[in-house]
Order: C-alpha cells, then structure tokens, then sequence
C-alpha cells in the first residue's frame, strides 16, 4: 500500500512529501520529495549586492539566522581579505552559539511534540522564546535578524543586554533540567526513539551527514574542532558523540551540545573586549551619519556602497560553519563587480533529506515520525 | 597525507593545481573524473562527498564548470575539483556509485543547468516540477520569467 505524507501534514514541521511504500505497518520504500519552500536563493543573489543578500541568508536555516549570517558574512569578507575586529569576532561567536541553544531547543521541542509530549514541548518553547525575545531586543526581530554586515555587525549591544543573558542562562539550566527528567528515562520516550532510525558512521557520511545527526553515530566530527574559525580556537568545549546513532542519541547529543553551547556564551562573556564593532575600511562599511550629512567625500562614500554595492575582488572560495544542523558551506564566485557571479549554498538539510529514506525503510510507519523529527529537516536551507 | 602526495601520485590524472585561501583545487578534464574520485576515496580518505555545484560563463568555451568539494575525514583537508563542460555535451559521469549523496545533488544541478550526469538512473527534478522549461541558474534565463504550476487567479 502506498500511504502518501504531506507536503502538510500535522506531524511534518515543514512542507516535505515522504511517499511511502508499506508492507503492513513497515515501511518498504520511502520516496523523498522536496523543493516546495523554493525561492531562487542563488538566481537571486546574482542580482543582488552582497548587503541586500544577508536578509535571504536570513532564510535559509530561519531557527538560527545569525549563523547564516555569519557564515556569509565570512565568505564575503575572506574574499575581501577583511580581517574583523576582535569585539565582532568574540560577538559573532557567542551569539552563533546563543542561536544554536535556539536551534537545538525548537528541534528537540518539535521532535517530542509530535510524540505527543505536551509539557516538554511547553517548557522548551519557553526557552526559544526567551531567546527570541532577547535577540529581538538586539536586533529588531525575533527570527529573521539581518544583523550582520560585511566587516561588522548592525549595531552594537544594547544596555544591560549580557546581563538579561546571564538570567537566560540561568533559565535554561532550571527547565532543561526538567527536560532530563521528562524525557530522558521515559518509557514511551525510549520506545519510540530507541532503535530507531539506526545510522552507522560509514552510512552517515556516504550520505553526506554531518553536524549533530553524524556526531551521534560516534564520530567527534566538528568544524568548530577541526577548522576553528572565529574565536572556537580559544574556547573550552567538547564534542559530544553518541553511540548507535538512533533517534534518542540525536535527541541526546543535541541536549548535550545546547550545555557545550551556555559554557561557550558563558567564556565569551569574559572574553567579550570593547573597542570598534566595525572593520575602519571605507570600501565596505559605511560613513557615520553626521560626516555624511557635512563632507562630499562621505555622501559619495554612502552612495557607492548602497548604490553600487561593495566591489568584492574576483575570484573564487567555499567557506563552511558549523552551523546547528551541520556543515553549512557558501561557495562564492566573485567576476570582482558588485554582485556576486554566483553564489551557491550547501545546506545540511538538503543532504539528510537525501538519505533519509535509509533511515525509514524497515521501521514501522509510526517511526517516519520520530525520525523525521530527529532530522531537523528546516524546509529553508533544504529548498532554498 | 599532505597535499603534496595527492599532487605526486594522482599526477596525469589532472591538468592543473591550484590552491584556494589553503585548500587544494584541481582541475581535470572531465574523462578523468571518476577515476581520480575514485582513487582521492579509497587510497586518500575522502569520505565525505560535500558539494558539486555548476558555474555558468556564457561567453567560454566549453560553457559550464562543474565544482566539487570533498572532504578527507580522517585527515582534516578539504578538496575543490574543477571541470570544464561543453553546452552541446554538458556530460560528466555520475557518482552515485561513490557517494550516496551524489544523489539528490546531481539532480539539483541537472535540473539547474541542465548537466547531465551520465549513469545517474533518477534524475528527477528535485527543487523545480515535472514539466519545468529551461534550467533557472544558467544566466540566460531571466530572473523574471514565471511558469506558474497552477495558472494564476485573476480578480475580475
């Protein structure tokens, strides 16, 4: 029997279609479709200055925006051999890793909602909202932040904002502690994550997994570790592994992560300097607005970057963060004008959609649930 | 394993290296390509398949470059190959049989720029539908050209 899930179905957080071929209550055959949240992301960022692309990069992975942003930003600036200011590269981390405390908790929230658990899911969307909360009082919006700008950032933090961040903390360690008691040695919990969608480290790979869903197969893979790139290389954090690589293990190191994560925001705080936010390079950042109201050379100065957009030398270079849900690369190819020759995206959930359907065949139809929860499949930098 | 010993052993099997903000480029002919792919998995660790994206040049010739990524887990390192393809024969052959995730990859770039991946059983279009005209990234297609699946409603 053929049983056909979405493209919106209840138990899908994302407009994805997995036609499924049944035996039963088993899953034979499962077909992955996908592509409904496609926009042009790459046509479009052909006919756009490299400022007006950060809103699209907004909506690739919309849990974590700022990681997008961020990672976009670095392609852009490593062409530009902009090297930014200490105050922006302790900034860009922290909340890199405040927003994938956002990411995780959604993930996790939305997973154990459609198994039916009401109160963690409640508890965890407290969390994520408190978060976005704060984010919006830092950047004017609660999901699609636009917050960066190449060689800096839109604007520096609020008043008392890291102090509101240290009682979020605080926050998130009280309920995560009730998730652990929740979930972790829940019966029902078990039996629906346990064992299923089991995932070896050579499958994982051949599929192109990485992030989170390949560290729970037992391999400590992390670009953070690997290739530190912002200020990862000054920081004290694990990487945590899992063991079978099922659906509880996914649940399990992105429960972990999320605490590798408040450490992290917790030494960025200490480490955080003052000084400039923005790189002092006239080609990319603008002129303060007072000069620009008095000086000619400062009016052209803001005309050229908002006309023109800024001029990015030619050439070529892929560039990867860590973003929540894994290896997250801008392949960037520059003719040296002010738009990009083409700028292509390689979104993690793309490829787990890929070889998702490794993961339903064999389990029961009830599991298609569980697993795809457990994916994080974000329909954003799927489809883009 | 640096570098240096993919460029010695794998010498002939490309024309050109190169190197991009520390990571190693390659550019082959396209014939070479399953070969050298093969020999970077097995003899050099290059486990994971990350990317194959196309570049259009209109005015070039051959018209399209096809760009890899491939990471080494084991050894850290990171992996550009480069290869040139003609508009009248945008063939390269596929690597499904390598990668699994060669899969839904190759067939965003043939429905995207219309390169076909040669032994490759489902090439579906994946992002667009059934049915779609013309291949949206390459650059004479114009950004505002609609194909509505469902004809639009007109008020009135």
């Amino acid at each position: 029997m053929l049983v056909n899930l979405g493209p919106s179905h209840p138990a899908t957080h994302g407009t994805i279609q997995v036609i499924a071929e049944l035996d039963g209550e088993t899953v034979k055959k499962a077909d992955i479709h996908c592509g409904y949240l496609h926009r042009g992301f790459e046509k479009q960022a052909e006919h756009h200055n490299y400022h007006k692309i950060i809103p699209y990069t907004d909506r690739l992975n919309y849990c974590s925006s700022l990681n997008n942003n961020f990672a976009y930003a670095a392609t852009v600036e490593a062409l530009l051999g902009i090297e930014i200011t200490p105050r922006c590269k302790y900034l860009r981390t922290l909340l890199a890793e405040y927003n994938r405390i956002a990411d995780h908790v959604t993930c996790i929230a939305a997973t154990v909602m459609e198994l039916g658990a009401m109160t963690a899911f409640l508890y965890l969307m407290t969390i994520r909202d408190y978060i976005f909360e704060h984010l919006n009082h830092l950047t004017g919006a609660r999901l699609t932040y636009s917050y960066v700008r190449i060689g800096g950032m839109a604007r520096d933090l609020p008043e008392g904002w890291l102090e509101r961040l240290e009682e979020i903390l605080k926050f998130y360690e009280r309920y995560i502690k009730r998730i652990h008691g929740l979930l972790d040695r829940n019966r029902i919990f078990i039996d629906r994550t346990r064992n299923t969608g089991v995932l070896s480290t050579e499958q994982a790979l051949h599929w192109g997994y990485t992030g989170p869903i390949l560290r729970s197969t037992g391999a400590a893979i992390d670009i953070r570790k690997d290739a530190p790139y912002l200020a990862y290389d000054e920081l004290e954090f694990e990487v945590p592994v899992g063991i079978k690589g099922d659906n509880y293990d996914r649940y399990y190191v992105r429960m972990c992560e999320m605490d590798q994560s408040v450490s992290m925001v917790r030494q960025l705080i200490k480490l955080l300097p003052d000084g400039p936010l923005n790189v002092q390079d006239h080609r990319v950042v603008l002129p303060e607005k007072e000069r620009v109201y008095v000086e000619t050379e400062s009016v052209i100065n803001h005309f050229k970057i908002i006309m023109e957009g800024i001029q990015v030398p030619a050439g070529e270079v892929y560039l990867s963060h860590e973003a929540p849900n894994g290896e997250l690369g801008f392949y960037l190819v520059s003719d040296g004008s002010g738009r990009p020759y083409k700028l292509h995206v390689r979104g993690p959930s793309f490829l787990h959609m890929g070889g998702m359907h490794t993961l339903l065949e064999g389990y029961q139809l009830a599991d298609v649930i569980a697993t795809f929860g457990s994916m994080n499949m974000i329909g954003g930098e799927c489809d883009r | 394993m640096a570098y240096e010993s993919i460029k010695t052993e794998l010498n002939g099997l490309f024309e050109n290296a190169g190197d991009s903000f520390g990571m190693l480029v390659l550019e082959l002919a396209a014939e070479n390509l399953l070969p050298l792919v093969t020999r970077l998995k097995e003899e050099f660790g290059f486990a994971l398949f990350l990317d194959v994206t196309a570049v259009d040049y209109p005015e070039r010739q051959p018209r399209f470059e096809v760009v890899y990524h491939f990471y080494a887990v084991k050894h850290n390192k990171r992996l550009r190959l480069r290869t040139r393809v003609p508009e009248a024969d945008p063939t390269v052959a596929t690597l499904t049989r390598l990668y699994g995730s060669a899969n839904f990859m190759e067939r965003e770039v043939h429905e995207m720029y219309g390169i076909k991946f040669a032994g490759n059983k489902d090439l579906r279009p994946i992002l667009l539908y059934e049915g779609f005209v013309g291949h949206p990234l390459r650059k004479d297609y114009p950004i505002d050209r609609e194909q509505p699946l469902v004809e639009y409603r007109t008020s009135g």
